[in-house]
């Protein structure tokens, strides 16, 4: 049976970890290898590295920081941050990542998706999409407001909409931001990642709100997800992807145990 | 332990080379060199994306020479759409035709209101006659990303099911082939690259 994914996230800053989940008892708290191959170890079925130096002097750094996670990472390993092109989707593979994660750039440009999905294959492609409920719009949920710039401004998108024509356009993989549930530790937004799942046939990561281990169970079941982020959850109280699955798996969810 | 790994330019070959590396195997790439596979002591054909993406193999002139090194006894392994390419062919791609070592023909799951891709982690049931498969016990778990998949015959090693059972592994002497990505599939996934690396 397939399984709900729970996929760890690092979020690296000129290759350092800047937020995300980290450990007490690790000698380098901000090593990203480090950290990548403690999750995956510690039962995670996937890692997400994103970058946010994003800058042009960053590539080299983020590029070495990618080789050196890919190392000995024997799980799916998604890098985000500042892929503007195919050819900076390239280097990001051949460093030894899975799939890259586009999100402005895809924004102000479609094309880029096709682009890296004809070079290598839908699966490598993940368009993230954060969004916001629209209360001022006749469906508040399916149409809420796409943003770039790490939320900043609005991008004239709907989510349902742009999140079909990244799938038309060869994306593999949708993850979705709820920027109203972000930091919020209140759960999921579950109706919108309800409505994007919905709306497309490619997986849906959700992410954002998480602050229970109920959340998960609620937007894999009410949420549709396919898989869901997990960084600030691990903050309280819960030690480990492992005891998330298993906690989660006490609740019905189906998930890869043992790991 | 001196693996040839086939590269026809189907996605991106870093992950399975780091991964054969790790396991202490030395690596031979081959992307046009026939010769190469004439001397290979074994032989691995990765893949991710399209089915059509086998032409390539067509056209640097690689396929006589894998006909004839999985006639000697080459130990082969194909995955995913490496795997698939080891049958009939696919209605992804009806115009392009696989090795038939297996008669069957790949297609795409059906719509029944799943999502297609089938992406995540999957379990195995595994054959006990199963050599690639050794030591891997009921229901561990592995990585597939993929929309086709080969049907359950006599060959398969492995079934997963997804909307309905498919092969996940199939095996017949040297020949075999993993529609999952051991590459990206933990312990599980070395210890299945170790017994192909050990199969003598």
């Amino acid at each position: 049976m397939i399984t709900k994914r729970i996929i760890a996230c690092l979020d690296v800053h000129a290759g350092r970890v800047v937020k995300g989940v980290q450990f007490v008892d690790i000698v380098d708290a901000g090593d990203p290898a480090a950290l990548a191959a403690r999750h995956a170890r510690e039962g995670a079925d996937e890692i997400v590295l994103l970058d946010i130096t994003a800058t042009h002097e960053g590539r080299a750094t983020l590029l070495d920081t990618v080789r050196r996670t890919a190392r000995e990472l024997f799980v799916p390993f998604a890098v985000g941050g500042g892929i503007r092109t195919a050819e900076d989707a390239e280097q990001v593979f051949e460093a030894g990542a899975d799939k890259v994660s586009v999100n402005s750039a895809a924004l102000a440009d479609p094309t880029l998706i096709d682009a890296i999905g004809r070079s290598f294959g839908a699966q490598a492609v993940i368009v993230a999409i954060d969004a916001r409920r629209d209360p001022d719009a006749s469906d508040p949920v399916r149409d809420a407001q796409v943003f770039v710039q790490g939320g900043r401004k609005p991008a004239g998108r709907r989510v349902v909409e742009w999140a079909r024509e990244a799938e038309a356009r060869g994306a593999g993989e949708i993850l979705l931001t709820s920027m109203d549930s972000d930091g919020t530790r209140a759960g999921f937004d579950c109706e919108l990642t309800a409505a994007v799942s919905e709306a497309v046939s490619i997986p849906v990561i959700a992410s954002g709100g998480a602050g229970a281990v109920a959340h998960f169970v609620d937007v894999f079941a009410r949420g549709k997800a396919d898989a869901a982020l997990a960084a600030s959850i691990f903050h309280f109280g819960v030690s480990s992807a492992r005891s998330l699955k298993e906690d989660l798996a006490r609740a019905g969810v189906s998930v890869r145990l043992p790991c | 332990m001196r693996v040839t790994v086939v590269d026809y330019k189907a996605g991106n070959l870093t992950s399975v080379l780091k991964t054969l590396r790790h396991l202490g195997a030395e690596l031979v790439v081959v992307d046009s060199d026939s010769s190469l596979v004439d001397s290979a002591e074994r032989l691995i054909l990765p893949g991710v994306g399209h089915f059509a993406a086998t032409q390539r193999l067509v056209d640097a002139g690689l396929v006589p020479a894998v006909r004839a090194a999985i006639l000697r006894g080459t130990p082969f392994l194909g995955i995913c759409v490496g795997m698939q390419w080891l049958y009939a062919g696919s209605t992804e791609a009806s115009s392009h035709r696989g090795l038939a070592q297996f008669s069957a023909s790949c297609t795409r799951f059906p719509d029944k209101g799943e999502k297609v891709p089938h992406v995540g982690w999957n379990s195995l049931e595994v054959k006990s006659t199963s050599r690639l498969l050794s030591g891997v016990g009921p229901g561990e778990y592995v990585y597939f990303t993929h929309s086709y998949k080969a049907p359950v015959t006599s060959d398969t090693a492995a079934i997963t099911e997804y909307i309905e059972p498919f092969a996940a592994a199939i095996e017949r002497d040297n020949v075999m082939g993993v529609q999952f990505h051991p590459e990206k599939s933990g312990a599980t996934g070395l210890k299945i690259l170790r017994n192909f690396l050990e199969w003598k």
